[in-house]
Parts: structure tokens; sequence; C-alpha cells
């Protein structure tokens, strides 16, 4: 798409300047003259959001700095005195702290786009990988500015996410006292977050340079997935693209604007009013909004496999899931670009989108909440009614002992004619064995909703049972939960299998639609072509 | 063509005195890069003052019996429990009962020179083993637990009377923090 350059300079000035250093040239040949494909829809102006987005964080970060104290003890008030004191603070805290969302927001329907479209196919790679690169960078970014402010939530998060380095092999304790400065969250630490939250964004900046280089390089993807075959399936960036890029633009900042003046603590945690406090932790420990499928990922490993603990299989399944993104372009193995004309493909993208919403909804959720429960637990008593009770004492020199003896003291009870024994321990060494005798056996069953409803009706059934019998023997089972955690793993298991197992074979197995004449054979140039 | 051919010849001769000194002056050129990095990796690494605070006394004769307190070690947070005679018993009877992470109650209280240390004071790094949370002991309001010790109130870990986990997902017991008595009423952690 990099053709020959259409810029030609007007005036004495330029023309000396384009000899000397071309800028204006490259400005003109990269955001004016730039071909466009006509046909790239709405989806595809994301782009110029996030550029604006990135540019809010930077100019209202810069600001925020001049205000901002990174210092443990000053912090959490300095950012009240920017929102409280500070002229226009309270705009620009919350431009800063609703615009991470809102780059979230965009940048999420961006990479969808890019999936659904095919944008990482073949030229595409690199761009694809440079916009992961970039993604990777976002998060980072954001989990050091969130720690900023110095409120529970700031702390108890930055306390997890550490701790969650810890589960790294070998080497996890070294990285986690070297990342905090010390044993623990502290001023090193906040230091060095404010430190690198101000450096990552020109980062960002930088690969973004890359991210639109080689976006110039290959030329933007359309919906159709086929490349444009003339010059007449273009128009120029300017004004076409520029145009409509402002419009939709426009609409996303009536939603930024929105978040902003009217509910500028929707998308944050009221727990980060409260300010830190090492000794103390908050009732639930939950990320930011756009960081919640990665948090149900992890917490989604609640079982060891093999020998690699649950921790770290979920700390490796975390970065795993974003790792997949970026070998996404050679997992793939469809040659058509876009799942307009993959009939199977488009309804699994459609469910990855839900998965991934999901995923979302369970990263906020407590993982033990019961979603689904078909059974009820239930607990079957046994007792001897009306039985007579002997007990005898145990008592041995050693706990290596103490099984035999007790081994040997039910069997004496035994002996003496007990249907049913016990052994109630009391200390390494020392034990009470009960028996009862004669009587007559009982049993009941006894069903409940929850654990502790059952709990509460075994102790009353023990209470009625009462003196007559010194022992129930329970047996307690608990039916099937389907928890928010199982449904984390489903999901998990849906977002692995998407990526490793689908992509790969479908691109395989799948008979694409034809892809209309008019598309595919580029109607308009032909016709122009002819006349 | 004749210059290509006399170039490969060339390069097919043996090491000469110009290669030596390439590949000497790359190597030095190498260790002296990662000498030069080091320390700007190095910085992030516990300061010397930061080291210093490692240690920290705790008088414990103003603690009362089933109380507890929370001493600063290190930035961390540490479980100082003046325990009740019911809870010892109940911590040792648990001795014998199915733990995830077996431990002897003994072992839990004993000093970090190896010395044993005294039944009614548990010694714990207050940082839940699952996620760093920080439990609820169980005369807190927002107790849940069912073994008498503590509660995690972030993924619902349990811990007993000898703060071994006994339900939820933290992998280990509270891990008991480094300490020595100074004399009969206090101690240092650390």
């Amino acid at each position: 798409m990099s053709g020959s350059s259409t810029y030609e300079p007007k005036s004495g000035f330029t023309r000396w300047l384009d000899k000397r250093l071309p800028i204006i040239r490259l400005t003109h040949d990269s955001f004016v003259a730039f071909p466009t494909p006509r046909n790239i829809n709405y989806w595809w102006t994301f782009g110029a959001m996030l550029s604006l987005c990135l540019g809010v964080q930077i100019v209202t970060g810069i600001v925020l700095a001049m205000h901002y104290q990174p210092n443990i003890h000053d912090a959490f008030a300095s950012v009240q005195r920017i929102q409280r004191d500070v002229p226009f603070g309270w705009l620009i805290q919350n431009l800063h702290a609703v615009g991470a969302s809102m780059f979230f927001l965009a940048v999420y329907v961006h990479m969808f786009r890019g999936i659904y479209y095919g944008s990482y196919k073949a030229p595409r790679e690199v761009l694809w990988i440079l916009g992961c690169l970039i993604y990777v960078l976002m998060v980072a970014t954001a989990f050091l500015g969130y720690t900023l402010p110095w409120g529970q939530m700031s702390f108890w998060g930055a306390t997890v996410i550490t701790n969650i380095l810890g589960a790294i092999p070998f080497v996890g304790e070294s990285i986690q006292v070297w990342i905090r400065g010390g044993g623990a969250i502290d001023q090193p630490t906040l230091n060095r977050f404010f430190s690198l939250h101000y450096l990552l964004p020109f980062v960002i900046a930088g690969v973004v340079v890359l991210h639109v280089w080689a976006l110039h390089e290959a030329g933007q993807n359309n919906p159709t997935g086929v490349e444009p075959k003339t010059k007449d399936d273009t128009v120029p960036f300017t004004p076409y693209a520029t145009m409509k890029d402002l419009f939709a633009t426009s609409l996303f900042l009536i939603l930024f604007a929105t978040f902003v003046f009217f509910m500028p603590q929707a998308l944050g945690h009221s727990d980060n009013f409260i300010p830190a406090n090492p000794v103390q932790t908050p009732s639930e420990i939950v990320p930011e909004w756009y960081l919640l499928p990665f948090y149900a990922i992890l917490r989604a490993f609640d079982f060891n496999i093999g020998p690699i603990d649950s921790k770290t299989a979920g700390v490796f399944a975390m970065f795993a899931s974003i790792g997949v993104l970026f070998i996404l372009p050679w997992l793939d193995t469809s040659r058509v670009r876009s799942m307009r004309y993959r009939p199977a493909a488009r309804w699994w993208f459609m469910i990855f989108v839900a998965v991934a919403l999901a995923l979302g909804w369970c990263g906020g959720q407590n993982p033990s909440t019961v979603l689904a429960q078909p059974g009820s637990f239930r607990a079957t008593l046994n007792w001897i009614a009306n039985g007579q009770t002997s007990q005898q004492r145990i008592q041995v020199a050693s706990p290596a002992a103490f099984q035999a003896a007790s081994d040997a003291a039910e069997a004496q009870l035994r002996a003496q004619g007990a249907t049913m024994t016990s052994v109630v321990r009391e200390s390494g060494t020392t034990a009470l064995a009960l028996g009862v005798s004669r009587g007559s056996p009982e049993t009941r069953v006894i069903t409940a909703a929850t654990s502790d409803d059952l709990e509460a009706e075994i102790t009353a059934a023990k209470a009625q049972i009462g003196g007559s019998s010194p022992f129930v023997a329970i047996k307690r089972e608990a039916p099937f939960q389907f928890t928010v955690t199982r449904f984390a793993q489903l999901l998990t298991a849906y977002y692995f299998f998407f990526f490793i197992v689908l992509l790969p074979l479908l691109g395989l197995r799948e008979k694409p639609n034809r892809v209309p004449d008019t598309i595919a054979k580029s109607v308009l140039g032909q016709t122009q072509g002819a006349s | 063509m004749a210059e290509a051919t006399a170039g490969g010849a060339h390069e097919t001769l043996e090491t000469t005195r110009r290669d030596f000194i390439f590949i000497a002056a790359g190597a030095v050129g190498a260790v002296g890069t990662a000498a030069t990095i080091w320390p700007f990796i190095d910085q992030m690494n516990p300061a010397a003052d930061t080291r210093a605070m490692s240690t920290t006394e705790v008088n414990l004769s103003q603690i009362p019996v089933g109380q507890e307190i929370k001493a600063i070690w290190q930035g961390k947070p540490v479980f100082v429990r003046h325990r009740t005679p019911a809870e010892i018993s109940q911590a040792l009877r648990d001795d014998y009962a199915q733990l995830k992470d077996p431990q002897m109650d003994e072992d839990r209280t004993k000093q970090s020179n190896g010395s044993p240390g005294k039944a009614e004071w548990l010694i714990l790094q207050a940082n839940c083993t699952h996620l760093g949370c920080v439990p609820l002991p169980s005369f807190d309001p927002g107790y849940r637990g069912h073994y008498g010790g503590w509660f995690c109130p972030c993924h619902g870990s349990d811990y007993d009377t000898s703060g071994r986990i006994r339900q939820g997902p933290a992998p280990k017991n509270l891990y008991v923090a480094p300490y020595v008595y100074l004399n009969d009423t206090s101690i240092r952690i650390g």
C-alpha cells in the first residue's frame, strides 16, 4: 500500500523543507492520501478512539503528577486534595480514572473486531502482535496506576497480584521481593509504581507508532477480508475515514462524558475510598472491571494438576490466556479472512464473545456462590435407642501406640455385647471409648437445602434423641453444587478450546460461503478500466 | 566474479589476528554491558534501611488471655495470640484430626532458635497462604469459620486454633513467624 507519494509541495518554504525533512510528505501520505478501503464499517473507527484515549491519559496524567504525592502517608490525601481543592482537579482526575475504563472498552471492541474479520492473518501478523503487545502494556500500566490512590483496593490488589508472581517456580519469591522492594507492599513499592506508571504510556506510544507503521505497510483490512483490487476500491483517508472516525469518536465521547460528569465513580470500587490498611483486608478483593475475565481464569483453578499446584496452574492459565493471542495468526488455519464468509466460525465466535463477558461476570462474584444445586444435603443418623452404655478409658505411653490400644478397647467393648462403639480422642495419649449394647437400632434421614441448615437440623435431632443414646453415627452426603468457580472452569475451558482446538481444526474442515463476484472481482475497477 | 572467489577463499583461511580482536572486543563489550545493566536492576531490591527494619519487639504483658494483636514486622502483619486453655487443648486434640498440611501444635509454637515456645502464645504471619489476605480471629464479628482459629473473608479459608488450614482454598497452614523470647513477657520477631 505504500505506493509512490502524491504529495506536491506548494510553497517555496515547503519545497525547501521537503528536501531537508520530508515530514509534511510523511504526514500527507500517512493521514491524507493513505488509501482506505471504501467498505470499512463503524467497527473500524475504534483505532481513532484509542489514539484519543492514549492522548487523554497522557495529558491528564502529566497534570495529575503535578499534584500527586507518591508517599504512603500522603498519597490517599493528595488524590482527595486533587478532587476537592485543586482548580478543575475533579475534572482531570475523573477524566483520568474514567479514561482508563474507556480505553479498555475501546480496545476490547477493537480486538474482537480484529478476530471477527481475520485482521491478524497474512500479511498483518506483525501488526496484530504489536497490538497484543500494546494491550499487555496497557494492562501493566492500569495495574500500576490503580495502586497509586493508595486505597484499600489499591493496596490489596497490589498485594494479591504480587503474591501471584510468587507462584512462579524457583524464582517467584525473588521476583516478588524485587518488584516490591521489600517484604510487603510499602513505600518503595508505591514510589517505583509511580515512576513506572509515568514511563509506560510513552512506551505504549512508541509501540503505537510501530503499530500504525505496520498498518500502513500492509494496508487496512475490510469487512469482506478481500484485499482492494484497484485504486477505485479505496478512498483517501482524509476526508473519508477522518470524518467517519470523528463522528464515531463524538458518540464515544458522549458516553465518556456521561461517566465523567454524572457517575465518575460508577466503574470504581467503594473500598478504594478507605485509606490503605496493611492489617485489614477488604471483604473481597476484585480488580477493575476490565481485568475481571482474567481474574476469573486465575481463580478457576482450585485443583492441583499432577505436580503443579492450583495456584501455579491458575497463574499459568492467566498468562496463557493473553499469550495465546500472540500466536493467533498461526492457530487459525482458515484461508478465508473474514468470518462473514465462515458460517460455522462466526457462531463459535459469538459464543466466544459471550464466554468472555461471562468470565468477566464470574470474576466479580464470590467464587463459592452456588448458582445451581440439583440435589439437597442429606445426613443419615444411626443410633441405638434405650441401650446400655459402657465406657472405657484409654491411656497409652506414646501416640504411636494409640491406634493399637484404641482398636483393642473397641474389640473389648464389642466382646462385651456392644453393637456400636466409638472412640473420642482427648489428646495424643488419652481417649474415651464408648460402647452401646442391647436396645433397638434406629435410623433417620435428614435433608436440607444448605449445609448450615443441615447442621442445625442434625443438632435438633440429636437433642431430640437425647440422653437415652450416648452417641449417634452421622453420615453426611453433600450434593453436587454448581458454583461460580465451576461455571468459570467451563468458560475457561471454552476460552482455550476456541483458540487452541477450534480455530486450527475448523479452518481445515469448514466450507466457507462463496464470496460474491461483485466483491471478488472488483466490478467497479473493471467497468472503469473498460470504459 | 574473480573478486568474489578471492573473498570466499579468504574466509576459509585460519583465524586471523583481526578475528581474535573482534571476538575479544565483543566479549568485553558484552560483559561491560551486563555489568552496567546490573546496578539498574539491583537497585529495585530491598534497600539497606528496609532490611534494617527486619526485627520487631512485642511486649506480651499487654495482651489479655483470649485476645490477639497484630504486630507489624517488615511491613507485614503478624498475629500474636494469647490462647485460652480451651483453645490450647483443642489445638492439641486437632493434632490428630485430618489435616491438609499436617503439623503438631508444639511445632507451631516453637521459637526460631529451635527451643520450645509456650503453648499459650502463638506467633503467626497474618497473611492467608492463598492470596495474602488477613484472616479474621474467632472473636471478630465477621468470623464465619468452624474451627475456632481464624477465617479468611476473601475466599473462605478456615484455620484452627493452631492456625492450621482446615477448609478452603489455602494450600498451607498460616506460616509461623520466626521469633525468640527475650524474657518471660517479651519476644523479638525476625
